[in-house]
């Protein structure tokens, strides 16, 4: 059934948009992301525009991350404190962050830009995880091995402003959790995502986090961000289409609440490893874009005769 | 000189076989819905004659549909230190959304190309109206890659031989219009020729409007934007919290 976007001025298939939806609903829930990072890319391959595909994405997003977190509040695994400290940094990030895409735009290589980060942060991220999920993998196969401690006193702990965080475990300053969320948000907003895949690594190796309340706390800063994205995107640039977001929610929603369940039954390392693989899939796919040859080198972007 | 002869011959001929363009189209405007799938336009017509029609080359009919102008930008990629990057690029300020041709018959041989360069018929001279101060030394390539990419993709066409001309009187043309049309008027040009020149012009233009709730979103969006962002995100967290109420319930 093919459906007409006023926004996005194209028609497509509604039931590609829920399925679409849906995929990306049971990863949020299932790994704590978002899902920003991969709607957005999915999007331009079935031929949404690529302001309407960033715009739109960061409000489906709020509903995924909503979907999502009012799961694991009832399980008890969000840090809410720790989500608020993290949410001051992300906010004054990402309005940051909205100054550097404006920079980089004015000077035309904002895509190439959005690309590269893609291609580094995501590489890095996926190798760091999956050398990560590979160690615990093999300790649990031999568990007469050497331990690496879990806890580790490093400059972190050293830190004035000490608050105690409960649910984490965790009596640590609040610097550390505001430099992050700073950081993240700069990036998802020229990214134009959450930050959850950003957030989500960062909360275990940075913060030392343990892993069953990150994904819970990181959706729940997840959906003010990207609240604060989607506002923005509707007045400065009016690319948010709500048919396409109604489209993709009502996939992703219901994803969402599968992907939750399932995260409760997956084991904490396989969870790792398999959202190291996805991460290190997109990637790879967005560095053969830059690598390969294209087959055009003529592109057209609508508008903008400078 | 000769060509100048010919057409005062023709021009000062005119008044005694006037060959006039009377025609309609099937739709009197397009309005855009959420099912909106694109849309077929029939547009049809008859030459009227004050007298018996003349001897001579055969008439000939040209039907072209134009969609409003938009500005575009083309960039082209470069290897640079092992990655494909966006380099050079040129603007340009108005080009048709959508352009389509039909004709009786091939264009090189029913259309003189002087002709064509005075009424810009054939898609690249229709297309050909860029502007603004080229950074690039040569902008052929950047404008054919707007006509091929363009054309692949369907906004751009040519339909040689696709309309019919009956008993030298009737005919039709049959337009596709592609689902992500643009807004806005299209104009329907129909050119009557002989011997390569035009000899009549019919213009008249096809509204193409979002209607219903696509138009009252669209407008919301640029006018209420503050309210249209709002709804976006109670839309949102409704959606987020009923399917998590609603598993709940399920799991009850």
């Amino acid at each position: 059934m093919q459906i007409y976007l006023p926004i996005a001025d194209v028609a497509v298939n509604a039931f590609l948009l829920l399925g679409l939806g849906g995929v990306v609903g049971v990863l949020s829930g299932l790994f704590g992301v978002g899902g920003g990072f991969l709607i957005t890319p999915l999007l331009f391959f079935i031929g949404i525009p690529p302001g309407v595909a960033v715009a739109t994405g960061s409000n489906q997003v709020v509903a995924s991350s909503v979907s999502g977190v009012l799961a694991h509040l009832k399980r008890k695994s969000v840090d809410i404190p720790m989500g608020t400290v993290l949410l001051v940094g992300g906010i004054m990030g990402s309005a940051a962050g909205i100054l550097v895409f404006n920079w980089l735009q004015s000077l035309g290589q904002i895509d190439l830009v959005v690309q590269l980060s893609y291609v580094v942060f995501l590489g890095f991220i996926g190798l760091l995880m999956a050398q990560e999920g590979l160690r615990s993998w093999r300790r649990a196969r031999n568990p007469g091995a050497r331990r690496t401690k879990r806890h580790q006193h490093h400059w972190v702990h050293n830190l004035p402003l000490k608050m105690k965080f409960r649910a984490s475990g965790l009596y640590i300053s609040v610097i550390p959790p505001v430099l992050v969320g700073l950081v993240v948000g700069v990036l998802a907003a020229i990214m134009g995502v959450g930050g959850g895949f950003i957030m989500v690594p960062a909360m275990i190796y940075i913060l030392g986090m343990p892993t069953k309340v990150v994904i819970g706390t990181s959706l729940f800063q997840v959906i003010f961000v990207s609240a604060f994205t989607t506002m923005a995107h509707a007045v400065t640039n009016q690319s948010v289409d709500i048919v396409l977001a109604f489209l993709l929610i009502a996939g992703s929603v219901v994803g969402a609440q599968v992907g939750t369940r399932l995260s409760g039954r997956l084991k904490a390392e396989e969870l790792r490893m398999l959202l190291a693989l996805l991460v290190l899939a997109v990637a790879i796919k967005l560095a053969l874009d830059l690598l390969l040859t294209p087959s055009d080198l003529y592109s057209l972007y609508p508008g903008g005769a400078p | 000189m000769i060509r100048a002869l010919l057409l005062l011959v023709l021009l000062g001929a005119a008044p005694a076989y006037a060959e006039t363009v009377v025609a309609g189209l099937s739709l009197d405007e397009v309005g855009i819905t959420s099912s909106f799938d694109g849309t077929e336009v029939l547009i049809y017509g008859a030459v009227r004659r004050d007298a018996p029609e003349p001897a001579g080359p055969p008439m000939q009919v040209i039907v072209t549909l134009e969609g409003p102008a938009g500005s575009v930008t083309i960039r082209r990629k470069d290897h640079i230190a092992g990655i494909w990057i966006n380099t050079e690029e040129v603007g340009v300020s108005a080009t048709p959304s959508y352009y389509s041709v039909a004709s009786t018959g091939p264009l090189d041989e029913i259309l003189d190309p002087a002709e064509d360069v005075r009424q810009r018929i054939s898609v690249p001279l229709a297309v050909r109206a860029f502007s603004g101060p080229l950074e690039v030394e040569d902008a052929r390539p950047f404008t054919e890659a707007l006509l091929r990419i363009r054309v692949a993709e369907g906004q751009y066409s040519l339909a040689e031989g696709s309309v019919k001309l009956i008993e030298g009187t009737l005919f039709r043309a049959d337009f596709k219009l592609p689902a992500n049309l643009v807004e806005g008027d299209y104009k329907v040009r129909i050119y009557l020729l002989r011997g390569g020149e035009v000899i009549d012009l019919y213009r008249s233009a096809l509204p193409v409007r979002k209607i219903g709730l696509e138009r009252t979103l669209f407008l919301m969006s640029r006018e209420h934007a503050y309210a249209y962002g709002m709804m976006s995100l109670v839309l949102a967290v409704v959606a987020g919290w009923a399917a998590s109420a609603a598993f709940r319930m399920l799991r009850r």
